[in-house]
């Protein structure tokens, strides 16, 4: 634990620093390498979609003394059709059918608690019309619209729009990488695993906030001084908010991993279990995009500003002066190669001087 | 002690806080009223419906006042089940409204027979009536849905004659039928198959559906009033039809019975006796109270302004639900508690600050919950549960950003008591706009979604703002009080935030203060001089 506040100290005052932003391409190919899988295996794959997306019905038999093929013969019986059975840990079967009607579906429920040993109103039954998977998939899909569009408008009044761009980059990559990973390992995506990928919505924009706060922080009257670029203060900004970022990652994800825990343990297959999963695969990804790709997406779309250009070419032109006078003296070089200067040379940060209103930049 | 003036701000938000829970508190268990948080269907064992309106005719909108109708009917309906708590609601509106029922108690066959089937209604001349079973020629396939044909042609007699009644799936499909055309169909029970004339009197022709016990009856009969266009219709169909002879299986056709018909299927065939003239009938048959209960209220409630497709039923025994509600709640404290114990390693007395918010918070949430299960109708699913522990991470990571600030700005050289001050001031603002997207994010997903997705969005935002006000009226002012004290204000080892002294070594950051770079002075001073 100690150790980590020891880190946190030097990640703030920039004595030890992860070079995340300058770093970018390697991010951008790991990135790159996990969504091309996930939306690969989303185009070959597809998506295994629970009964409430194809229309069916389920059944869940707790403490069945049945076996696996005994249900399947009278589920395959009854319905002329083919019956997916599947057992989960706490020795409850579930069987899932094609689409019947609610008077299949009690007449199959009685022979089920026959034949597995239980009393019929133990049996938790759901039985899902075909089209109400299209309807809940057109309501996620149109709150997925709407959501984007406020968070697109809040973010870009409440920073700019640049940072709103990276922002929702930094989202759709969670969501491509958590619905990927569905299809990759075939779980069932059930509306519960919907609830949790809209959630991610929220968890991965929080985190995102969270970060680009600091960066606005540190780059206020960025323009002022000359001592760092936007890279280097969005790159500090996001060291600054890495002990941060790995605590409310730890911290959100410790509630989830409890409820997979139980959910599996106690439950077998639930709500719960589709709900977590979702959620500590998006939090895990929304924790790592945030650092790894809304703000080094920042960054560039920032360096592309005039503003910027050329800030970054008065500090190099001003290091590269810095470099001349530390080698003519035959100092101690320590201060060339870093990122960040000494205290004696940031005099300027503390009173930054604004150049007068006419001269300024437009996008000061 | 802090002299007055300064210590009141805090304080006053304290007391605010106690007011708002001892306010809570009182409207939660107030005397007399029920305090116990109203539980979802999956939590306490029942059968739920999910029910999507569809327009009768095709091609047309559906209005609110058409979808409150069909609720105040089906409301009707379900209460006649003489369940307490049961619920009929509905969600979203227009052409992407959803009407939900929840029934406590596992009746899941009555419950659907009462709400799904019932739809469409009308009273059709019964031509004649044949055994269930099918016949087909050798390689045809037998029918399993009600025919309908313009006229007694061939092609519908064969039709129904291929009609198995036997199959549950030829009377469960409660698919409304066509008023105008013929219709070949089975009784409700798969007892017989029945060939109808277009309908001489719908559902909407009926004003009044009682059943009732007759004095000097044998047994429970049912008595109809109808409007004036139904009293006419029904005159004079009665009139024709008492003259032919009696119905049975195999019999004469026509004959002289008329079927209730219902979304398609037979649910009731009684004979005329004699012509009907005055508007009034009654439908006399073997039936116990039960029955005669059910067929009132299906006359009485059968014709929706819509018609209703059950797009998700859902059974849950009560078991089931107890032990989805147990495992929901040992989710919740184990995930509690693993936060809570990381907090206090990391954080230490801060950790401390951090768990008494998170208890107040969960408090705070637990009494909303009932005073909004009494107030607003609020039933907590297992959604609804998930909903509250996902929260209890974000939660959490408010007063991580918080002290996380604080740690900040002691690392500029404040002391913690500066910090908690001015490390709130930073702090608040990225609070307020990280909580700003989680709460949009669960009112775009509450107003946008159907079913379980609201209970949870309900919750998110729900706890979104009590973690808001936590921070605001709880953690901030305790935090501040906690800097005024003399056990803290050294910076003890004990706050987790000294682990290094800051600046000590020389910085290099671009975050030196003033403040800071006295005291280096002053230390390095102090180490010339000892």
């Amino acid at each position: 634990m100690s150790r980590l506040t020891g880190l946190g100290q030097r990640l703030y005052n920039g004595k030890a620093s992860f070079n995340i932003v300058g770093r970018r391409k390697t991010w951008y190919i790991v990135s790159s390498c996990i969504l091309l899988v996930a939306i690969g295996s989303l185009l070959i794959r597809g998506l295994n979609l629970g009964i409430e997306f194809r229309g069916g019905a389920d059944f869940s038999i707790p403490n069945a003394t049945c076996s696996v093929e005994q249900a399947r013969t009278v589920a395959e019986t009854k319905t002329a059709s083919q019956a997916i059975v599947t057992v989960s840990g706490n020795g409850t079967i579930r069987v899932q059918t094609e689409p019947i009607s609610t008077a299949e579906s009690t007449v199959l429920a009685k022979s089920l608690a026959t034949t597995c040993g239980v009393s019929v109103d133990q049996i938790k039954i759901q039985v899902v019309g075909p089209s109400w998977g299209s309807e809940i998939s057109k309501k996620a899909l149109q709150g997925l619209v709407v959501f984007l569009i406020l968070v697109a408008l809040f973010m870009s009044i409440y920073f700019e729009w640049r940072m709103a761009a990276a922002g929702l980059i930094a989202l759709a990559h969670d969501l491509i990488i958590t619905v990927g990973l569905y299809s990759l390992f075939g779980l069932e995506v059930t509306p519960a695993t919907v609830i949790g990928i809209l959630t991610i919505l929220g968890f991965s924009l929080y985190d995102t906030v969270v970060v680009f706060d600091k960066v606005k922080e540190n780059t206020r009257n960025i323009t002022g001084q000359s001592m760092l670029t936007y890279s280097e203060a969005a790159n500090l900004a996001v060291n600054q908010t890495l002990v941060r970022s790995i605590n409310t990652s730890i911290v959100a994800l410790l509630p989830v991993l409890a409820i997979i825990i139980v959910g599996a343990g106690l439950l077998g297959a639930s709500t719960l279990l589709d709900l977590a999963v979702a959620l500590a695969v998006g939090m895990a990804s929304g924790a790592y995009s945030s650092i790894f790709v809304a703000t080094p997406f920042l960054v560039q779309l920032k360096e592309k500003q005039p503003a910027m250009i050329a800030l970054s070419s008065r500090v190099h032109a001003r290091r590269g002066q810095a470099a001349k006078k530390t080698g003519a003296a035959g100092d101690d070089s320590e201060s060339s190669g870093q990122i960040l200067t000494t205290l004696e040379d940031a005099g300027q940060r503390q009173q930054p001087k604004k150049l007068p209103r006419s001269k300024r930049p437009k996008n000061y | 002690m802090a002299a007055p003036h300064s210590a009141s701000r805090p304080l006053r938000s304290l007391v605010a806080l106690g007011v708002l829970i001892i306010g809570l508190a009182v409207w939660a268990f107030f005397p007399n009223t029920e305090h116990n948080v109203k539980l979802g269907l999956d939590l306490q064992g029942g059968t739920q419906v999910i029910l999507i309106p569809k327009p009768v005719q095709a091609g047309k909108e559906i209005t609110d006042e058409q979808l409150q109708q069909t609720v105040t009917i089906l409301r009707q309906r379900v209460d006649s089940l003489g369940v307490a708590e049961a619920e009929v609601t509905t969600q979203g509106s227009g052409a992407g409204a959803a009407i939900v029922v929840s029934v406590p108690g596992a009746s899941p066959e009555r419950l659907v027979d009462l709400v799904q089937r019932t739809a469409l209604l009308d009273f059709r001349p019964v031509y004649t009536v044949l055994a269930p079973s099918a016949s087909v020629a050798k390689g045809e396939v037998k029918g399993t849905k009600p025919v309908q044909a313009a006229a007694l042609d061939t092609a519908f007699q064969k039709a129904v004659v291929a009609l198995d009644c036997t199959n549950p799936a030829s009377y469960s499909g409660g698919t409304p039928d066509d008023p105008t055309l013929w219709l070949g169909t089975c009784t409700k029970d798969g007892a017989a198959k029945y060939v109808l004339q277009p309908a001489f009197i719908k559902g909407t022709n009926v004003t009044s559906a009682t059943a009732a016990l007759p004095q000097n009856g044998v047994g429970w009969v049912v008595n109809l009033g109808f409007d004036s266009e139904g009293a006419s219709a029904l005159a004079e169909a009665s009139t024709t039809l008492s003259k032919l002879p009696d119905c049975s299986t195999g019999g004469p056709s026509p004959c002289n019975a008329f079927a209730i018909v219902l979304d398609g299927i037979v649910s009731s065939a009684p004979r005329f006796n004699e012509p009907i003239i005055g508007g009034t009938a009654q439908i006399e048959g073997n039936f116990n109270a039960e029955a005669a209960n059910d067929l009132a209220n299906i006359l009485k409630y059968g014709a929706l302004p819509v018609t209703l497709e059950a797009v998700d039923i859902t059974s849950v025994s009560a078991t089931v639900g107890g032990d989805q509600l147990r495992a929901g709640i040992i989710a919740g404290l184990l995930g509690l508690g693993l936060v809570m114990i990381y907090l206090l390693l990391y954080y230490r007395v801060l950790g401390l600050v951090a768990i008494f918010s998170l208890v107040i918070a969960a408090g705070v949430t637990y009494l909303t919950f009932i005073v909004m299960s009494k107030s607003i109708g609020l039933t907590l699913t297992l959604a609804g549960v998930a909903g509250a522990i996902v929260a209890i991470g974000i939660t959490a990571d408010s007063f991580i950003v918080y002290f996380e600030r604080i740690r900040d700005e002691m690392r500029d050289g404040r002391s913690f008591r500066q910090a908690c001050e001015s490390g709130w001031i930073r702090a608040r603002r990225t609070l307020l706009a990280a909580d700003f997207i989680s709460l949009l994010a669960a009112v775009v997903l509450y107003m946008l979604s159907v079913g379980g997705v609201r209970g949870f969005a309900f919750v998110l935002g729900l706890t979104t703002v009590i973690d808001v006000v936590v921070a605001f009226l709880f953690t901030y002012p305790i935090t501040v009080l906690l800097g005024r004290s003399r056990l803290l204000q050294a910076g003890s080892r004990w706050t987790g935030l000294d682990t290094q002294k800051p600046n000590k070594a020389g910085p290099i950051g671009v975050t030196e203060t003033i403040a800071s770079r006295r005291r280096k002075a002053k230390e390095s001073q102090e180490e010339v001089s000892s």
